[in-house]
């Protein structure tokens, strides 16, 4: 069902942690819903531009979870800001060798967790926040507090093995 | 790596004994029981010995048992069958929120054809209350069915006394056994049984194979239309050799299969509760399947938890939603209460009769690592 790939990524991690006094901290995901995301950043400034010095993410989820988590910190290590943000579910996902359909939505919390970070990151500093990530960090907020993921009791999942 | 097969709720090996008892009916005594020669005869004699040692298990008539190709099948008879054959009596059904959808889908299924369905709640031990039980009793009501042994959690419910109960009110008493037989004692007189799921792949028989017992005069509508094989309730061909293995398999089980089981499920419990912080079980403490520990970890997901172990060489199972097709836990863990968020963390561990102790102990010492390594890297504490 896995890529050998979110396997490594999932049994080996990379950036596994907590950075101590982060520039910036991420959160995405809901425990209600299996996982939850959290991503610190250190960024450095050279050439007046923001990079991404040091990532690291602590997640709860599956194995998918796990190793976009991982994957998304390996993208994002040493790019700017404006390209990290960049970063899509996509991205991470093709980096991965592919994820299974059920699990697209792994992808789109680890994009979710380094957009969150960078958010935080420049709004402590004051910096002018695109539309675009303005509005994803809306969304996420909305997840992240469950509202934005309901289930439908109507369709509960069933057991297939036993 | 020698593997460790954790999941015999699943399903189990077919037993030595089985395989050997189905092998002639492949290759040699190949008859279709239908037919009047000397291969039919054979056929039906193994047929009808099958019949009767599976009646025995039960405390059945060897008439009352209806060969089916399995668990889901006989779910399916028992409720659609009953269903439909009994409109003029009424269009209520009864049963519970903790059913394996075999039941559940069935029932959803009958309410689009316009039967009414009271789904039971269940305590936190997944238990039914059977006083909430006779209160649902409408005079439109035509049957209650009722998971004896539930596959996720392992409660075993009181089926005595809800089916004094039905009796006394004249509503129809299903179970689906295909988790108790044989691991816990059933007998439809005693226990005012009119039908009985039961499977032979969880008891070291044959996968594809299952049996419905209905009590003489219970009414049933067919859902398979064919040839007139086993009263003319389930069209088609038998399959003499899974038949066979069926009943080999039930014949086989002793009280020390269980009895060594309940021994390994305790031995894991003890451990894993005393062992590692957090952990709780979830069932009854007593009222659960010999075969069946099944806990929650806090903080950390079970699909993660699953395959960590999987690459140690240790198969279970979760109830959590990562491990299924829609974002949701289990609807048995979250009928008992548990919250979604820990429900995600859950892990079931079925030991069978041919686990050892040894296995045990190398379970609990890599769980322990599995658990540890997915806390940290856990936002949660
Ligand atoms: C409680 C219960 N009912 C029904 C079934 C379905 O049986 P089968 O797989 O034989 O169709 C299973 C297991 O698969 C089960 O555990």
């Amino acid at each position: 069902m896995y890529s050998e790939k979110v396997i490594d990524h999932f049994t080996n991690p990379r950036n596994a942690g907590e950075l101590k006094n982060p520039d910036g901290v991420g959160l995405a995901g809901n425990p209600v819903c299996g996982d939850v995301m959290k991503i610190t950043i250190k960024v450095r400034k050279e050439n007046c531009k923001d990079f991404i010095d040091d990532v690291k993410f602590k997640t709860m989820g599956c194995a998918a979870a796990i190793a976009t988590s991982s994957m998304v910190t390996e993208l994002a290590k040493g790019k700017t800001i404006n390209d990290a943000m960049k970063i899509t579910r996509i991205d991470i996902s093709d980096a991965l060798c592919g994820l299974p359909q059920v699990k697209m939505h792994c992808s789109n919390l680890a994009a979710d967790a380094l957009n969150e970070a960078i958010y935080d990151y420049m709004s402590k500093r004051n910096l002018t926040i695109p539309d675009d990530l303005e509005s994803r960090h809306k969304k996420t907020i909305k997840e992240t507090e469950g509202t934005g993921h309901k289930h439908d009791d109507a369709d509960a999942p069933v057991d297939e093995c036993g | 790596m020698e593997k460790i097969y954790l999941d015999n709720a699943a399903t189990t090996p077919v037993a030595r004994e089985v395989l050997d008892a189905m092998m002639p009916y492949f290759s040699e005594k190949y008859g279709n029981a239908s037919s009047i020669h000397s291969f039919g005869t054979e056929a039906k004699e193994a047929l009808e010995d099958a019949r009767e040692k599976i009646a025995n298990k039960l405390n059945a008539n060897p008439y009352e048992i209806v060969f089916t190709s399995g668990g889901t099948e006989s779910n399916n008879l028992a409720l659609k069958g009953a269903a439909l054959s009994n409109r003029k009596k009424g269009n209520h059904i009864i049963t519970t929120k903790i059913e394996h959808g075999s039941v559940l889908k069935p029932c959803k299924w009958l309410e689009k054809l316009g039967f009414d369905v009271s789904y039971l709640d269940v305590d936190e031990y997944g238990l039914v209350d059977p006083e909430n039980f006779e209160n649902s009793i409408r005079d439109e009501t035509i049957m209650v069915s009722v998971i004896h042994g539930n596959n996720e959690i392992g409660t075993i419910q009181d089926i005595d006394e809800i089916g004094k109960i039905a009796r006394e009110k004249e509503i129809y008493f299903h179970i689906d056994a295909c988790q108790s037989f044989t691991k816990t004692g059933i007998n439809v007189e005693t226990q005012n049984l009119d039908m009985v799921t039961i499977n032979s792949h969880k008891i070291y028989g044959p996968k594809g194979i299952g049996a419905l017992y209905i009590r003489e005069g219970v009414k049933v509508d067919p859902l398979i239309h064919g040839g007139g094989h086993e009263r003319k309730l389930r069209a088609g061909t038998e399959n003499i050799p899974g038949i066979v293995g069926f009943a080999k398999a039930a014949e086989i089980t002793t009280p020390g299969d269980v009895e060594k089981m309940r021994e390994l499920r305790d031995y894991l419990i003890k451990r894993i509760i005393n062992e590692i912080p957090n952990s709780n079980l979830i069932g009854h403490p007593q009222k659960r399947l010999c075969n069946n520990a099944n806990f929650t970890f806090k903080f950390i997901e079970g699909e993660s938890m699953l395959m960590l172990l999987d690459q140690a060489g240790i198969c279970v199972s979760t109830g959590s939603a990562c491990s299924s097709h829609a974002l949701k836990p289990s609807h048995v863990l979250l009928a008992t209460g548990i919250p979604p968020e820990d429900a995600h963390g859950s892990l079931r561990l079925s030991p069978g009769k041919y686990n050892t102790l040894e296995e045990m102990d190398y379970t609990v010492v890599n769980l322990k690592k599995i658990v540890g390594r997915l806390r940290e890297l856990s936002p949660f504490k």
